[in-house]
C-alpha cells in the first residue's frame, strides 16, 4: 500500500537519504532497523510530508503523495507517532487525543467511539485523562502519543522509536500492544534501535545505514543473519 | 482628595492595561505560532481606530456598529497580510519577516496619512458622561473599556480552550510538528491567528480612541510597549501578555502621576532594559522548542 | 574554492578607480544640489556599512542604529558649540563616546537571542531618542542645537561644499578600506560563522559573545562617525535624526544594495537616494511605496543587487567545480539478503 521508489532527501547540501526503495503491504508490520542518525526518522518525516523529497516517488494506495502537505497525508490515512512524541504537553491527555482525531472532527460520535477504544487499549490514560500530558511518565506519554496517532484512524501507522527511554517491562507491553494494533487491521511501519523486540513482532524488516537501505528480508531471515546479529542483536 | 486621585490612577492604569493587553495578546498569539514579532501590529491598531472614526463620520454609523465594521475589516486585512506577505517568507531567515513587518508598518502609516491627513481627530463616543461608583466618579467610557476588554479576553480564552478550531492555535503554538502530524493545516491556523490578532487590535483602538484621539502615529508607542510586555511576560505566553499589560498600565499611570509625567513613556523601556539585563530570557520565559 | 582571477583584479581596482571618479566630481560640477546629494550618500553609506557588519555579517538585527547616529552627531555638536572644541578632537571623542555607549548596550543586549535582541535594540533606540528630546538643558531638545561651527583642521577650513565633500569622501574611503580588511580577515569570517550558526561557532571554540560585541561596537562606531560628520556638515541638529525611521531607511538601503556584501551599502544608499530625489514630485506617494518596496525586496531579492550578483557568480563557480570533480558517484545498489527473495 505504501511504496517508496528511489527516494532521496537532502538537508541543505547534506544528503540524508540515498535512493530509498521500500514497500509496505496491507496488513504488514514492517520494521526499520538502524543506528542513531542512520536515516530512520528522515524516512518517516518524508512519508508524513514534513520534509519534501529531493527526488523519487512515494505512492500510497495508488496516489503519488510526494510533496503533499502533512495534513493531506494524515487525511489520506497515514498517521505518525513521531520521535520525541511531540505531544501538546500543556493540554490534557483527552484533549491531545481529541486533537489526534482532528481529521475526523466533523463526526462527533465517531470521535467519542474512538476515544472509548483508546481508553480500552490504554486503561491508564482514562485515569489520567484530565491531567496535563506533560505531567505523565515517559511510558504513559508514549501511550498518549500512540493513541493520538490512532485517533486519526490511519490505514498505516508510523511509529518512530517508541521504546526510547522506557523501562524494559513497559517496552515489552508496548510491543505487545503494537502487535495487537497490527492484528486488528492497521498496517505498521516501526522504526527501532531495539532490534530484538521489534523483530519478534514484525513480518519483514529493512536495515538502514548512513541513509542507504543495506538489507531487507523477512523477520526470520534477518534474525538469523550473521551481520544483523552482530550489529544489532549483540550476539 | 487623596483617595479619589489614587482611585483615578488605578482606573487609568486599568484602562491603559486593557488596551495594552489586547494589543499584546495579538502580538503574542502571532508569535506563538509563527515565531514572528509583528512590528506592524501597532499600525493595524491605528487603522482600526481610523476605520471606526471613518464609519462614524462618513457614514453616520453609531459607535458599536462602527467598531464591528472596523473589526471585521481588520480581520480581513490581517488575513491578507498573512497570505500575501508573511506566509511566503515563512521559510526565509527570520530577519526577512521582521523587515517585511517593518515595510508593512511603513506602508500603513503612509496610507493613513495620505487618506486622513496628519491631524489629530476626535472620536466621539456616546459614553462621555461620568457615573458614580461607590462614591467615586469614573467616566462611562473608561468603565466600558475595562469591561469590554475583560469580555474579549474571556471570549478569547473560551475560544482557544473550548473549541476545536481554537485548540488548533494552541496546539500549533505548543508543538508545531505535533500539530502537523495530527492533520492541522498550518496555513489555516496562521490565517486565523492573524485575523483574530488584528481584530483584537481594532477593538482595542476603537475603545481607546475616544479618550486618546486618533492620529497616524498612535499605534507606534502602543506597539513598542506591547513588545515590552510580551518580552517581559514571555513571548507566546497569553497569561504573560495579559498580566504584563495590566502591570505596565498601572505602572505608567502611577509613575506618571507621582513621579514625573514627562518621562512616563520612558518607564516602559527602562523597565524592559532593567529586566532583560537581569534576566535575558524574560520574566516568564517559555521553553524554546 | 579557487577565486576567479578576473574577480580579484576587478575588486582590487575598484577602490582606486572609484576614488578617482569620486574625487573628480567636484571638479566637474559645482552644482550644490548634486554635491549635497553625494555628501549625504557618503554619510549614510558609512552608517549603513556599520549596520551591514552587525546585521549582515553577524546576523543580529539592531534597530537602534539611528540612536547611535544621534549620539555621534550630538556629541560632536555639543563639543564644538558648548565646549568650543576644535573639529578633529571633537570627532574623535564623538566616535569613541558612541563606541563606549555601544559597548555597554552591546554587553547587555547581546545576551538576548534573535527577536529579543531586535526588540530590545528597538527600545534602546527609542530611549536614546527620548533622552535627546527630553534632556533640554543639555541638548536643547526640540528647539534644536544650532550654530555648529565650520569644521577646521589646523588652518584648513572646510567652508565650501566641495571642501566638505572631500572631507567626507576621505572618511568614506577610509571606512570602506577598513571594512574590506575586516570582512576578508579572520574576524570577518568569524562573524559570518556566527551568523550561519551560533551553536556551531560556539562548538568550534569561537567566543561568540566577544565577537558579537566587537561587531556591535564597531557598527556603533561607524554610526557615530557618520552622525558626527553629519553634524559637521549640516551644522544644526534636531532630536529627529535619532528617530527610528532613519534606522528603517538605512535598512532599506542595505537590503537594496545587498546585505553582507562589501559594496552593498554604497550601491544601495546611492541608488535609493538618487531614486528618491527623482521621485521628489511624488513626495506624497514616496512613503506609500517605500513600505511595499521593502516587502517586495525582502521577498524576491533578499540579497540585494550586489548580493544577487555575487550569488549567481558563486553558483556558476560551484557548478563548474561539480563538473570538474564529478562528485556524485553512482549510487550503491541495495543489497538483498540472498535467501530473502526466495523465502520459503
Amino acid at each position: 500500500m505504501l511504496k517508496l521508489v528511489d527516494v532521496s532527501v537532502r538537508y541543505g547540501s547534506f544528503k540524508a537519504l540515498h535512493s530509498i526503495n521500500l514497500e509496505i503491504n496491507e496488513g504488514e508490520l514492517v520494521v526499520l532497523l538502524g543506528a542513531n542518525g542512520a536515516g530512520k526518522s528522515t524516512i518517516f518525516r518524508t512519508i508524513s510530508g514534513l520534509v519534501k523529497p529531493a527526488s523519487g516517488e512515494l505512492h500510497f494506495n495508488g496516489k503519488e503523495i510526494g510533496g503533499w502537505s502533512p495534513d493531506r497525508i494524515v487525511k489520506a490515512g497515514i498517521a505518525q507517532c513521531p520521535e520525541g512524541r511531540k505531544l501538546f504537553l500543556e493540554m490534557s491527555v483527552v484533549k491531545n487525543l481529541i486533537l489526534g482525531g482532528f481529521v475526523h472532527r466533523k463526526d462527533k460520535a465517531e470521535i467519542a467511539r474512538s476515544l472509548q477504544h483508546m481508553f480500552e487499549l490504554f486503561p491508564i490514560l482514562y485515569e489520567k485523562k484530565d491531567q496535563a500530558a506533560g505531567s505523565l511518565s515517559g511510558g504513559q506519554q508514549q501511550m498518549v502519543a500512540i493513541a493520538r496517532a490512532l485517533m486519526a484512524k490511519p490505514k498505516l501507522l508510523l511509529l518512530d522509536e517508541p521504546s526510547i527511554g522506557l523501562a524494559p517491562l513497559v517496552v515489552e507491553q508496548m510491543f505487545q500492544t503494537i502487535a495487537e494494533i497490527n492484528r486488528s487491521g492497521t498496517s505498521v511501519l516501526l522504526a527501532e534501535q531495539n532490534a530484538y523486540a521489534a523483530l519478534q513482532i514484525a513480518h519483514r524488516g529493512y536495515i538502514i545505514e548512513n541513509g542507504r537501505l543495506v538489507l531487507e528480508g523477512s523477520s526470520g531471515r534477518l534474525r538469523n543473519n550473521e551481520e544483523v546479529r552482530r550489529a544489532y542483536l549483540g550476539a | 482628595m487623596e483617595v479619589e486621585l489614587f482611585f483615578q490612577q488605578i482606573v487609568n492604569g486599568l484602562v491603559l492595561g486593557s488596551v495594552y493587553s489586547l494589543v499584546a495578546l495579538g502580538i503574542t498569539l502571532i508569535y506563538g505560532i509563527m515565531q514572528l514579532p509583528n512590528f506592524a501590529h501597532g499600525h493595524l491598531y491605528m487603522l482600526g481606530a481610523y476605520l471606526t472614526l471613518f464609519m462614524m463620520t462618513m457614514y453616520g454609523f453609531h459607535y458599536w456598529p462602527a467598531i464591528l465594521v472596523s473589526v471585521a475589516v481588520l480581520v480581513l486585512i490581517g488575513m491578507l497580510l498573512e497570505r500575501l506577505v508573511f506566509r511566503p517568507l515563512h521559510n526565509a531567515p527570520h530577519i526577512n519577516s521582521m523587515i517585511a513587518a517593518v515595510g508593512v508598518m511603513l506602508f500603513i502609516e503612509a496610507l493613513a496619512r495620505k487618506m486622513w491627513g496628519s491631524d489629530y481627530h476626535r472620536l466621539d463616543s456616546p459614553y462621555e458622561d461620568a457615573i458614580s461608583l461607590f462614591g467615586l466618579t469614573i467616566t462611562q467610557q473608561r468603565l466600558i473599556i475595562i469591561i469590554a476588554a475583560i469580555v474579549l479576553m474571556i471570549g478569547l480564552n473560551l475560544f482557544l480552550k473550548r473549541t476545536v478550531i481554537g485548540s488548533t492555535i494552541e496546539a500549533m503554538a505548543q508543538n508545531r510538528e505535533g500539530a502537523f502530524l495530527v492533520g492541522i493545516n498550518a496555513n489555516k491556523v496562521s490565517l486565523l491567528t492573524f485575523g483574530i490578532a488584528s481584530g483584537l487590535a481594532a477593538a482595542a483602538a476603537s475603545l481607546a480612541a475616544p479618550i486618546n484621539l486618533v492620529y497616524p502615529s498612535m499605534g507606534a508607542m502602543v506597539n513598542l510597549k506591547a513588545f515590552v510586555i510580551i518580552v517581559l511576560g514571555g513571548m507566546g505566553s497569553i497569561p504573560g501578555a495579559v498580566l504584563g499589560g495590566y502591570i505596565l498600565g498601572l505602572a505608567e499611570s502611577i509613575s506618571g502621576t507621582y513621579i514625573n509625567s514627562e518621562y512616563k513613556d520612558l518607564a516602559a523601556f527602562v523597565i524592559l532594559v532593567l529586566i532583560l539585563t537581569l534576566k535575558p530570557t524574560g520574566l516568564f520565559a517559555k521553553e524554546a522548542r | 574554492m579557487k577565486k576567479n582571477p578576473v574577480h580579484n583584479r576587478v575588486s582590487k581596482l575598484a577602490v582606486p578607480v572609484l576614488t578617482l571618479i569620486a574625487a573628480a566630481i567636484p571638479l566637474l560640477t559645482s552644482n550644490t544640489y548634486y554635491l549635497d546629494i553625494f555628501i549625504k550618500v557618503f554619510i549614510w553609506t558609512i552608517a549603513v556599512s556599520g549596520m551591514n557588519i552587525i546585521a549582515g555579517y553577524t546576523g543580529q538585527l539592531s534597530l537602534a542604529h539611528a540612536g547611535f547616529f544621534g549620539i555621534g552627531a550630538y556629541a560632536l555638536g555639543l563639543l564644538m558649540t558648548k565646549a568650543e572644541m576644535p573639529f578633529l578632537p571633537s570627532l574623535a571623542i564623538a566616535v569613541v563616546l558612541t563606541g563606549l555607549v555601544g559597548s555597554v548596550v552591546g554587553v547587555i543586549s547581546l545576551r538576548l537571542k534573535g527577536h529579543y535582541f531586535a526588540i530590545f535594540s528597538l527600545c534602546v533606540g527609542v530611549i536614546i531618542l527620548l533622552i535627546i528630546e527630553k534632556w533640554e538643558s543639555l541638548t536643547e531638545g526640540v528647539r534644536g542645537l544650532l550654530g555648529i561651527p565650520i569644521p577646521k583642521i589646523g588652518s584648513l577650513e572646510f567652508a565650501t561644499i566641495s571642501a566638505q565633500y572631500y572631507l567626507i569622501l576621505f572618511f568614506l574611503i577610509l571606512t570602506l578600506l577598513v571594512n574590506r580588511r575586516v570582512i576578508h580577515s579572520l574576524v570577518g569570517r568569524t562573524f559570518l560563522s556566527i551568523r550561519n550558526s551560533e551553536e556551531l561557532a560556539e562548538a568550534l571554540g569561537i567566543n561568540v559573545m566577544q565577537s558579537k560585541i566587537l561587531a556591535f561596537v564597531y557598527s556603533t562606531v561607524l554610526a557615530g562617525l557618520a552622525g558626527a560628520l553629519y553634524a559637521g556638515y549640516i551644522r544644526f541638529l534636531g532630536p529627529d535624526i535619532a528617530n527610528v525611521e532613519h534606522t528603517f531607511d538605512m535598512l532599506l538601503y542595505l537590503l537594496v544594495g545587498g546585505i553582507s556584501t562589501l559594496w552593498g551599502p554604497l550601491v544601495g544608499t546611492a541608488l535609493v537616494t538618487v531614486l528618491m530625489q527623482w521621485l521628489q514630485s511624488w513626495q506624497e506617494y514616496r512613503m506609500i511605496i517605500f513600505g511595499p518596496i521593502l516587502v517586495i525586496l525582502v521577498m524576491f531579492l533578499p540579497y540585494g543587487i550586489i548580493g544577487a550578483f555575487v550569488r549567481r557568480k558563486m553558483k556558476r563557480q560551484w557548478e563548474q567545480e561539480m563538473q570538474e570533480n564529478s562528485i556524485e558517484r553512482p549510487g550503491m545498489r541495495d543489497q538483498r539478503l540472498a535467501g530473502g527473495e526466495l523465502d520459503a
